[in-house]
């Protein structure tokens, strides 16, 4: 398997990549549960962490991840960071880029500032959220909690719930599990669901529509995009209207097949997108979600910036501690 | 005295198209004859000056309705004298700049001084175009009868519509009586808001904010009803959609005075072709594979009256930016020509309606006439259908890079541009 240079969206990803990453993933998935956490199969390595936009779970996953592989990590937020003082994302990147990190996990508030910045750098870029465009390690973590509970991807009638138009989830996830050949169904407010995504996937059938009890029945897995509450004002929707049509609760998951999934990307606000009993109920996996994003970005980080010499993923203890 | 020899004289206007030599003198058009054989070399003045244009097409001088020369106040990334530049070598001899400057050309000190820095560093004629509001603000009306006295050819608030419905009556009421056409950048703001690109597949795919057609369309409809009230000439400026085609067509079947202009980028290329380059993105956005089809068919039948090109440079660090937050824009001036010979080359216009659209359309929308006749002011534009050449933004005349067309291979180029008797410029063999 050639490696990924950089990871900046899984619409162009292939299966096989798809796989094999998710393979990666496994024996750190078991490495979360060792009582000592840290590898030094990165050790001497450094990950820019350079988020332009708020973000605490993805940035902490990023982190931990680095940490745990015994990697440094140099991090840059918005808010302390010169992009306030008027520097451009440009100079910014290339700043970083000359401390020496080997490898850049970014997030952005614009679509397609992380391809941007792959074009003009020579480290690899892993997008970490580009606007409304893309969350690759999102996807991942998503199938990587999928394949878990269900052992394959393939076939799957996956249903996606929320504002689709502004996610970046929903786009990455749609691109992903198209390739192993599963069926989409897209539910949310209109506005918020244009005709487009249809066509998004070429000729894979994406399925839309504005009625969650129609969009629940016969559904695998069920990703509920967070609410993201600065959008309810700018095509004014008031959100108990949100609540009352598009709130996953139990009675409407009964629609779904039985133990059908339900994941949740976080942040997620309860009672509001999900009903509290749907949240803590046996579907969900929205905990699952959050300790395979460590897995998932440990594998990144490791098939992407490893030097190849290391002695790799952790098999059982022996590398466990450093 | 020169004396264009060998060429094609093709113009559209006068029914021209025959080899002929044409004998400028002065700044102007003194004979056009059959070619001068060894009998009649004592004709010829014997000390003209001689342009071999074997293999050349000979056409009036091209003028282009719209672009940005971004003097006074932009200067980082046009000048008049850079930007005139660049408009010789696209065939250009004469241009029309939109007001848009620092300040805005909204009154006659500022009409004056692009003219009097034109005629100190240009190229090329300018025509400067006037603001239609003070400031382009959209508030009140600006001191228009004066900027026309200075030099002004149209009035336009471009880069944004003319701001309302009741601001445009005023403004199409006031240039009626003053024979000035009214060119508008058709946008309905609340639809437009936010956009980066036109809403469609592509926009969906990439994550960008899209406009629909209809922020276009609606405010066309808007104007073609303001203009049939006020009987004033609408001139509709770089039209990217069909249904905005479709009202502008059937506005001239009612017999309105409406007329519109085609960019090279919205004819050549679509949304499909955006992919986070900032070198894509302008305003209005690059349309459907619909869209344009539609134009080219409207610059086929007539609908359309010029091509224009909306040459907008930005200094290359202002485009080297996330794609939402760059500026709107590209340059055009010296792929214009070219672009628009791929259209003939794949039979889609003939050569002579391509002619008709950078020469007598464009000069009919700012009612003037254009073409080659004894008497007529010696503008004229050379230029071959066959040479094969490569667009290299790097060797552009303009300050700025901002170019889809970076790389482009093409056949056919301008050959040499003749302003007011003068070679302006000459293509190296």
């Amino acid at each position: 398997m050639q490696r990924l240079r950089h990871l900046l969206g899984t619409e162009s990803l292939t299966a096989e990549q798809i796989t094999f990453l998710l393979d990666e993933a496994k024996p750190f998935q078991e490495f979360q549960r060792h009582p000592l956490k840290k590898l030094a199969t990165l050790r001497g390595k450094t990950v820019a962490l350079a988020f332009f936009e708020p973000s605490t779970r993805t940035r902490i996953s990023f982190a931990t991840s680095a940490s745990r592989l015994g990697a440094d990590t140099m991090n840059l937020q918005a808010e302390t960071s010169s992009l306030k003082k008027g520097e451009s994302l440009l100079d910014t990147v290339r700043t970083l880029d000359a401390m020496k990190p080997d490898c850049i996990a970014m997030r952005h508030s614009s679509s397609g500032a992380a391809a941007f910045v792959a074009s003009h750098l020579d480290i690899p870029v892993i997008n970490a959220g580009d606007g409304m465009h893309e969350h690759p390690t999102q996807a991942l973590l998503d199938a990587l909690t999928i394949r878990d509970r269900r052992g394959s991807l393939a076939g799957l009638n996956v249903t996606i719930v929320g504002d689709i138009l502004h996610s970046r989830v929903a786009r990455s996830n749609l691109h992903l599990l198209a390739k192993f050949g599963c069926r989409f169904t897209l539910c949310g407010p209109a506005m918020w669901l244009p005709r487009e995504f249809e066509g998004l996937l070429g000729d894979i059938p994406v399925r839309r529509t504005a009625d969650i009890d129609e969009a629940l029945q016969g559904a695998d897995v069920i990703i509920v995009l967070r609410v993201q509450q600065e959008r309810m004002h700018e095509p004014a929707l008031p959100l108990d209207e949100y609540i009352l049509l598009y709130q996953l609760t139990a009675e409407r998951l009964r629609r779904a097949r039985e133990g059908a999934l339900v994941l949740h990307p976080g942040p997620m606000i309860r009672g509001l997108e999900i009903d509290p009993a749907v949240a803590d109920g046996p579907q969900s996996c929205v905990l699952e979600q959050v300790t395979n994003g460590l897995a998932i970005r440990m594998a990144l980080l490791f098939l992407m910036i490893g030097t190849g010499t290391e002695s790799g993923a952790p098999k059982g203890t022996s590398h466990a501690a450093d | 005295m020169l004396l264009i020899k060998n060429g094609r004289v093709l113009d559209p206007a006068s029914g021209t198209d025959a080899a002929l030599d044409i004998l400028l003198d002065g700044d102007s058009i003194a004979r056009i004859a059959e070619p001068t054989g060894a009998r009649d070399r004592n004709e010829a003045p014997a000390r003209a000056e001689e342009f071999d244009a074997t293999g050349m097409i000979v056409a009036p001088g091209f003028i282009d309705l719209h672009c940005h020369l971004r003097e006074p106040g932009g200067e980082s990334s046009e000048t008049i004298e850079t930007g005139t530049r660049a408009a010789a070598r696209g065939g250009f001899t004469a241009v029309c700049p939109m007001p848009n400057t620092r300040p805005v050309n909204d009154n006659a000190s500022v009409t004056r001084s692009i003219v009097e820095r034109a005629a100190a560093a240009a190229s090329t004629r300018v025509w400067p175009i006037g603001a239609a509001s003070t400031g382009s603000r959209g508030e009140g009306l600006s001191e228009i009868a004066a900027m026309q006295k200075a030099g002004i050819v149209a009035v336009s608030d471009d880069g944004k519509p003319i701001a309302t419905a009741k601001l445009l009556r005023q403004v199409m009421e006031y240039c009626q009586a003053l024979a000035l056409p009214v060119i508008d950048h058709c946008e309905d703001p609340s639809l437009f808001a936010g956009a980066v690109m036109r809403e469609g597949r592509q926009s969906v795919r990439l994550g960008l904010t899209g406009m629909p057609a209809a922020a276009e369309s609606i405010a066309v409809g808007r104007d073609v009803q303001i203009a049939e009230l006020t009987g004033c000439h609408l001139h509709v400026a770089h039209l990217s959609a069909r249904a905005s085609l479709e009202l502008v067509r059937a506005a001239k079947q009612r017999g309105l005075r409406v007329s519109c202009e085609v960019t090279p980028h919205h004819f050549t290329l679509t949304d499909e072709d955006v992919i986070y380059d900032t070198h894509f993105k302008m305003n209005p956005p690059l349309g459907s594979q619909e869209d344009r089809a539609a134009l080219i068919e409207g610059l086929s039948d007539g609908t359309v009256d010029a091509i224009a090109t909306d040459h907008a440079p930005h200094e290359p660090a202002s485009k080297q930016v996330e794609f939402d937050r760059a500026p709107f824009g590209v340059t055009g001036f010296e792929t214009a020509l070219a672009l628009a010979l791929e259209l003939v080359h794949a039979g889609r216009i003939s050569l002579s309606r391509m002619v008709e659209l950078f020469t007598s359309g464009p000069a009919r929308v700012l009612g003037l006439t254009r073409r080659i006749a004894a008497g007529e002011p010696g503008d004229l534009t050379l230029f071959s259908t066959d040479r094969a050449w490569t667009f290299n933004s790097e060797d552009s005349a303009s300050k700025s890079r901002n170019t889809p067309f970076h790389n482009r291979k093409f056949r056919g180029a301008p050959m040499a541009t003749i302003v007011a008797g003068r070679v302006v410029y000459r293509r190296e063999a």
